[in-house]
């Protein structure tokens, strides 16, 4: 833990500042919040707060882009993907601009302001757009990996980014690479694949699975697009179940995305643990996190459920097959 | 109204709003979170209109013929909760909950949850579009009822806010009334620092709005202008009520540090102590009190 993942970012911004004059920053009135201030308070002049507009801010972005600036752009998830969605799909992904988007205050991390703050949709609305990299982090040093890997990478890229403290996941020699999925721990029985801060929550899912006699891999997806399908198709031919687990809405996120890999590739038992297409509420982050399902506790409910619609599965098809061999 | 009620009635809402003031900071203590700032700047603002303007019915929340408002600047929802909760919308004992789960409270106003909330807001920038909606719909039922909008002056910021103000005074509302809480002071900073919206009242002019520029603190005359505004025939028009954010209390007046902070233990003392002797300071400078 020590800091948080938005702090991490701000750091990272600042740092590479430092090293590359192409490098700007806007936010629009909630730098603060974003921690982008970190990097105001270092080069002024390379700072651009719009104030509360955030539409004008991204179509600025995409100006300074096409002039050969490298922004970043930062407001909350929700205003960046949302309120200027419009402007990052045609004005930034769409002529295929070097603009960075960092949506603060992802999932329910904005506990206590409610509903209109939360954020369940940004994976959704962001991978549908073409030209899009998606990265989702899962702690505050994977965080200030992926600022220097967005810098580094030519064209959009969405960083997901957490407002609370979270566990540490990562270590500063972890390789990060854009599309790679991470192995945090291998299994036979079932897959457990992570994003974000359930990351965590997965890992000690697979603490209370093993007690249970059963090997669950965990497999982080911080890349959601692309996403590395190579790696779930060998987790999907290894363990045959498999359980997504993100701070987002089970439709058209982590879940959707391992669908969609699973229905071309590998037909596989998959369980989507996730907000339940619901708006959330005010409330303490634990409290929420709790009664919206996004708990250690509820992996392994899916685990649990993965594993025996696996069974029913295979005896159904082997049934099928045995069946079919009578009638002919 | 007599010259005398006239003065009662000052007396009473600018009392009121003291308790207001008082009432919110208790809520964002307990819950270690909300917007203190911009609530304590619009309390005057607030309990004029639930308490003298506002033709609502407590018993009856969803009464069409009701006047409408939208806190387009949903952030000071505890400022609104007091005054619903004062009307008898529910429970006094639910300001506790601000902000707790399953409470009916939420940070920002929930028509979903809230018996009395007209509209859910705490994105900036689309309530007075939606308050556009409603008047709409009152000229389309023929319907008498007014609508108010409070928005911050922060909020003007958002294109979507002038997009508004050209469309309702083309189309000549005169059943829309916006109200800018103008404190000067936005998240980041100042107004000046971040984004100056100066001249304001010029450009409300230049998008086709009367002004009605008041001290936003003074129960007197947010009274007047609100008759006023009530009372244009050709057009909408916008309150530009002059006011101080975090207003009360000492240290969190003109303090952005102070939008979105909850206060500790200490500050809350502090703070109720100043809102104390503020009260004391009322009676004994009001020589008419006992009259
Ligand atoms: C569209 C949008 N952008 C940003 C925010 C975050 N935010 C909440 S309040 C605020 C500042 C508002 O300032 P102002 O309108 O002046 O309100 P007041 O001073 O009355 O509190 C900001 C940036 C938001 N709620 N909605
Ligand atoms: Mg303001």
């Amino acid at each position: 833990m020590g800091i948080t993942m938005r702090e991490a970012y701000g750091r990272a911004l600042a740092s590479l500042g430092e090293r590359d004059e192409r490098v700007v920053v806007l936010d629009a009135d909630v730098s603060k919040s974003t921690r982008s201030v970190v990097f105001l308070e270092r080069f002024p002049e390379r700072f651009f707060n719009v104030g509360i507009a955030e539409g004008n801010m991204m179509n600025i972005a995409g100006g300074l882009a096409s002039c050969g600036k490298i922004p970043f752009v930062n407001t909350f998830s929700f205003l960046l993907t949302l309120r200027a969605g419009e402007q990052l799909r045609t004005g930034v992904a769409y002529p295929r601009l070097n603009v960075k988007v960092a949506g603060a205050y992802i999932g329910l991390s904005d506990s206590f302001d409610g509903a209109t703050h939360q954020d369940v949709m940004d994976i959704a609305v962001t991978r549908a757009m073409p030209n899009m990299t998606v990265l989702s982090l899962s702690d505050h040093v994977m965080a200030a990996r992926a600022v220097r890997a967005a810098a580094e990478f030519d064209g959009p890229v969405y960083l997901r980014l957490h407002r609370n403290e979270t566990p540490d996941l990562s270590r500063e020699e972890d390789p990060f690479t854009i599309g790679k999925a991470v192995l945090h721990r291998d299994g036979s029985d079932v897959t457990l694949i992570p994003t974000g801060i359930m990351v965590g929550k997965a890992l000690e899912a697979a603490d209370l699975l093993a007690k249970e006699g059963i090997s669950a891999a965990v497999l982080e997806i911080h890349t959601i697009k692309p996403i590395d399908v190579e790696a779930i198709v060998k987790y999907a031919d290894q363990t045959g179940a498999l359980v997504t687990a993100e701070e987002h809405n089970i439709l058209g996120g982590l879940g959707g995305a391992v669908a969609e890999v699973l229905g071309e590739h590998r037909p596989a038992v998959l369980e989507r643990v996730g907000v339940a297409d619901t708006f959330a509420e005010s409330g303490a982050y634990d409290a929420l996190l709790k009664k919206y399902g996004l708990t250690a506790e509820a992996i392994v409910a899916a685990a649990r459920k993965a594993l025996a619609r696996r069974l029913t599965w295979r005896s159904r098809r082997r049934g099928a097959h045995e069946g079919r061999k009578r009638c002919i | 109204m007599s010259q005398k009620t006239d003065q009662e009635l000052v007396r009473r809402l600018a009392e009121r709003a003291r308790r207001l003031r008082v009432s919110v900071l208790e809520m964002i203590y307990r819950a270690q979170s909300g917007h203190p700032g911009g609530s304590l700047s619009a309390a005057e603002i607030l309990v004029t209109l639930y308490e003298h303007e506002l033709r609502v019915d407590p018993k009856n929340p969803r009464w069409p013929d009701r006047d409408r408002f939208v806190l387009a600047k949903g952030h000071a929802a505890p400022a609104l909760y007091v005054e619903l909760a004062e009307r008898g919308f529910f429970l006094k004992s639910e300001l506790e909950r601000f902000r707790q789960i399953d409470s009916i409270l939420q940070g920002h106003p929930d028509m979903k949850k809230t018996p009395g909330v007209d509209m859910s807001t705490g994105s900036l920038g689309q309530g007075l579009s939606v308050g556009i909606g409603m008047a709409l719909a009152a000229r389309l039922d023929q319907k008498d009822y007014h609508v108010w909008a409070l928005l911050g002056d922060g909020e003007l910021d958002e294109g979507q806010v002038w997009e508004a103000a050209a469309y309702a005074s083309f189309h000549k509302l005169t059943n829309i009334t916006a109200i800018v809480d103008l404190n000067h002071v936005q998240l980041d900073g100042s107004t000046r620092e971040v984004l100056a919206m100066d001249p304001v009242a010029e450009k409300w002019r230049a998008f086709g709005w009367r002004v009605i520029e008041c001290d936003g603190h003074s129960v007197e005359e947010l009274l007047g202008s609100y008759a006023a505004a009530k009372g244009e025939k050709s057009g909408p028009t916008v309150i530009l009520a002059r006011t101080v954010k975090g207003k009360g209390v000492s240290f969190m007046e003109n303090n952005a540090a102070w939008h979105g902070a909850a206060p500790t233990e200490e500050q809350f003392q502090q703070a109720m102590v100043e809102l104390k002797q503020s009260a004391a300071a009322e009676q004994t400078t009001k020589p008419g009190r006992d009259n």
